[in-house]
């Protein structure tokens, strides 16, 4: 897989029970931002908007994204990524660490990862542990106007 | 390496839009040799640094365009119409090399073969006799002429001003932003405690930032002149293609407004200036004909006027012909031939910004094509500004463009809906009503949608939240603020949850993912640090279909008929002086009878004491001008309440109590009166109780 040739690290994350990671060159920053402004009409994956030091940046929840059950309990986390020119917020359970990737540990998608969430899904590392899945952050922000389909 | 290209870029662009300035002055005078050499110098410039960057395409053109230009300046060969053309023919390829540059870092494939010739052909021309000669003068001067002269004349400006990038600017605009919201956060915390060091340093602060936002706020600001001045290029090959003549005339252009609001208004100024020459200004034979000077005059004129920028676009040509604008309306659909036969003058002009209207004959390559002027109007509705046409026949036509200097920071007014605050920017803001059913106010329903009365007319109501996607039911029980707006010259009302407070707000845009929703125009940052949306008064008024109906000509038909199905209220039927008049029942609080020896003399007023306080007693007769009515032992006197001030109103004779519909009342200039209407079978003047109060608690407030 070409798209994560040249990509060393990855920035991880948790939404649900899923472990991601994401090119670490494409974050900004990582927030937590309590007051989030609702944005009526808009597509339901898009949380609202929230004042970033002075801009006003999109949130785009991760569990709506991927089609997971909604969290009540959970005060997400703001991954801030630079994408299609501008600045979009992931939502996200929580944060975790940034690791180094080994290609020899790389596997492409597997073909049985449902619908939606498969063309996010750039391709899988096998941890010791654990599984990370990459995500293609920009099919992940396809959404709303951005949407193909919109 | 980037760096000198962007240099490079900006450069040649500028001064190629002098270029496009100084033809339209050599055509008046062609042997003006400073404004040749200064052509000259600019080409010479590109061709320098062209060869410099390797652009060998764009240096083989420039170079064939300055032996041209060297000769001309030398005077060896005369400007004239067809050098003009082909010279101009090279400043548009050299354009579009550019273009090619600025896209893909080379000068492209096209090399302009026939534009080179062009140009190498009529270097030769007229004086064609020593061609060796001009030769080796035009080598000659290439070499004289090697340091630019432009260094010299630029000099005073290039000391005191520096180019600095638009970026920069943004972003000190968001900082100064930030700085103003943690001004506020200081301040409030400032008041709470009691340092005075603090209280005096927050003051301190608060003005410096007050100055700092003003003059970063001025740095984005530009003159007009800078959208203008491709306009000249533009009338002259406009004029030359419809075989027009048209003096352009530009007042003001140093008019300065934002950048933003400049880039914005490009596009509808340069319709409307195409629109003027397309179908505004006659060919010469017929100016003639009509006695008018041959050549016509387009004048651009910029001004500031409280607040705003005006932009005025006139033209001295057959104006606008009512009869041909309501024929082609009809024949579109747009108005009924019934219809049309009542419409004012005003109400046809109105038409011209029905979409889908084209008045010209012929659909040419200028504009018709298809967007006409509602086009124009929404693009500068959406920054909120207006236009409007007015039109003398045979005489001319002007335009008025009214926009805001700014859209970066605004004023406007906060409300809340769905638990959220939105803004809601001043310019669409009318007015703001309360509507009380304790004080016998309430809404309507028509079928499903909510209207209010509103003095003589009825207010299409609009319930944010719902439209926002929130609850459907709209609690008619309860006190409803009502945001009364404007948009597309059609006013509604906003329900909304409640109305905070005015604000300076920093507009700022909403991502990509959300342009679809064009029922907000962006986003602000409020005091506290919480993001609100901006609303955008037109987009919601689309989205609801106020619009749809919403048109000068159609709206008065539609009020009348929707009046004439309301419901009836109750109405007071009083003598003044004779007069028979009529004051809606729920502005009467109270009927009294006061002996004349009651009333006191305050402040050159009647006054009476009553309930504890001190009324004011108004002779309505004096008001609205009937004869007074004489005084016996006792007065009638109708008392209104305003929150806590009374105000009695003295009238001849209470008549009647009726119930009846205003709806049919026509309206009424005088002071006082709000028009006359059939109630009860007679005709009846309706008092403007509101206005008459005001007369009073404006006194005393």
């Amino acid at each position: 897989m070409s798209v994560l040739g040249d990509v060393q690290q990855a920035a991880t994350f948790w939404v649900g029970d899923n472990y991601f990671g994401i090119d670490v060159l494409a974050v900004r920053e990582v927030v937590r931002v309590h007051e989030m402004t609702h944005v009526p009409l808009a597509a339901p994956e898009i949380s609202g908007v929230i004042n970033l030091r002075g801009e006003i940046v999109t949130a785009l929840d991760l569990r709506r994204r991927f089609g997971f059950e909604p969290a009540t309990d959970i005060v997400p986390a703001n991954v801030v990524v630079r994408a299609r020119d501008s600045v979009v917020s992931l939502l996200v359970d929580a944060v975790d660490d940034v690791i180094p990737l080994d290609s020899e540990r790389f596997e492409p998608t597997p073909s049985t990862l449902r619908g939606e969430t498969r063309n996010m899904v750039l391709g899988v590392y096998r941890l010791d542990d654990r599984l990370l899945q990459m995500i293609d952050v920009d099919a992940v922000i396809a959404v709303g106007a951005l949407s193909p389909t919109s | 390496m980037r760096e000198v290209l962007q240099e490079f870029l900006i450069e040649s662009y500028e001064n190629l839009d002098r270029i496009d300035r100084e033809f339209v002055l050599l055509e008046s005078n062609p042997d003006d040799r400073e404004v040749l050499a200064s052509v000259f110098r600019t080409i010479h410039t590109i061709k320098g640094t062209a060869g410099f960057l390797a652009f060998e395409r764009l240096e083989r053109l420039t170079h064939v365009g300055e032996n041209l230009l060297a000769r001309l300046r030398d005077g060896e060969i005369r400007l004239d119409s067809h050098r003009t053309d082909v010279l101009l023919a090279m400043v548009d390829s050299v354009r579009a090399m550019l273009a090619d540059v600025e896209r893909d870092g080379t000068d492209g494939t096209n090399d302009f073969a026939e534009v080179v010739q062009a140009l190498e052909a009529c270097t030769a021309d007229d004086f064609a006799t020593d061609a060796a000669v001009s030769l080796v003068a035009t080598a000659e001067t290439e070499v004289a002429e090697e340091p630019p002269a432009s260094t010299e004349d630029h000099s005073s400006v290039a000391d005191t001003s520096i180019r600095v990038d638009v970026g920069l600017l943004d972003q000190l605009v968001n900082l100064v932003g930030e700085l103003v919201l943690a001004r506020n956060q200081l301040i409030r915390t400032a008041d709470s405690g009691n340092d005075p060091a603090l209280a005096a340093t927050a003051q301190q602060l608060d003005h410096i930032t007050t100055s700092l936002q003003e003059r970063v706020m001025r740095t984005r600001m530009q003159p007009i002149g800078s959208v203008w001045s491709r306009f000249p290029r533009v009338v002259r090959d406009l004029a030359a293609q419809c075989g027009k003549s048209v003096k352009l005339e530009l007042v003001g252009r140093e008019t300065e407004l934002d950048k933003s609001v400049l880039e914005a208004i490009k596009d509808p100024l340069t319709h409307l200036v195409r629109n003027s020459i397309d179908h505004g200004i006659e060919p010469s034979a017929d100016r003639v004909a009509a006695g008018k000077p041959a050549e016509g005059t387009l004048r651009l004129r910029a001004y500031h006027e409280s607040g705003l920028v005006n932009i005025e676009i006139a033209d001295d040509g057959h104006g606008l012909d009512p009869d041909k604008i309501l024929n082609r309306a009809i024949e579109r659909g747009l108005v009924t031939s019934e219809r049309a036969a009542t419409l004012s003058e005003r109400e046809i002009v109105e038409l011209l910004f029905q979409p889908g209207f084209s008045t010209a004959e012929t659909v040419s390559n200028i504009s018709g094509r298809g967007v006409g002027m509602d086009v124009v109007r929404t693009n500068i509705e959406r920054i909120g500004g207006s236009v409007e046409m007015e039109s003398t026949l045979g005489q001319g036509t002007t335009v008025h463009v009214k926009i805001p200097l700014t859209l970066a920071i605004i004023p406007a007014l906060i409300v809340q809906a769905l638990g959220e605050r939105y803004a809601i920017p001043q310019v669409s803001l009318v007015e703001l009503v309360r509507v009380d059913p304790d004080a016998g106010q309430r809404i309507e329903w028509l079928q499903d949608a909510a209207v209010f009365r509103l003095r003589d007319r009825l207010l299409p109501l609009v319930h944010l939240g719902r439209e926002l996607g929130g609850p459907a039911e709209l609690d008619d029980a309860q006190v409803l603020n009502v945001v009364v707006v404007r948009a597309d010259d059609c006013e509604f009302g906003l329900v909304v949850d409640a109305v905070e407070d005015t604000a300076e707000i920093v507009v700022k845009p909403l991502g990509p993912w959300l342009k679809d929703l064009d029922v907000f125009a962006g986003a602000t940052i409020m005091g506290d640090g919480v993001a609100a949306l901006i609303l955008d008064v037109l987009g919601i008024s689309r989205r609801v279909g106020v619009y749809a109906v919403g048109n000068a000509a159609t709206r008065v038909g539609d009020t009348t008929e929707i009046a004439s199905n309301a419901t009836t209220q109750a109405l007071l039927i009083v003598d003044i002086g004779g007069g028979r008049y009529a004051v809606p029942m729920d502005c009467v609080a109270r009927l009294e009878e006061f002996a004349v020896s009651d009333l006191e003399h305050s402040l050159g007023r009647d006054v009476v004491q009553y309930r504890g306080g001190i009324m004011p007693i108004l002779d309505v007769a004096d008001i609205v001008g009937a004869s007074s009515p004489p005084r016996g032992d006792a007065i009638a006197v109708i008392v209104v309440e305003r929150g806590e001030a009374r105000v009695g109103l003295v009238v001849s004779n209470v008549i009647d109590v009726v119930e009846d519909s205003l709806a049919t009342a026509s309206k009424s200039a005088a002071f006082g009166v709000r028009g006359n209407a059939v109630i009860g079978g007679a005709v009846t003047d309706v008092l403007d109780v509101d206005a008459i109060v005001s007369t009073v608690l404006v006194e005393v407030g």
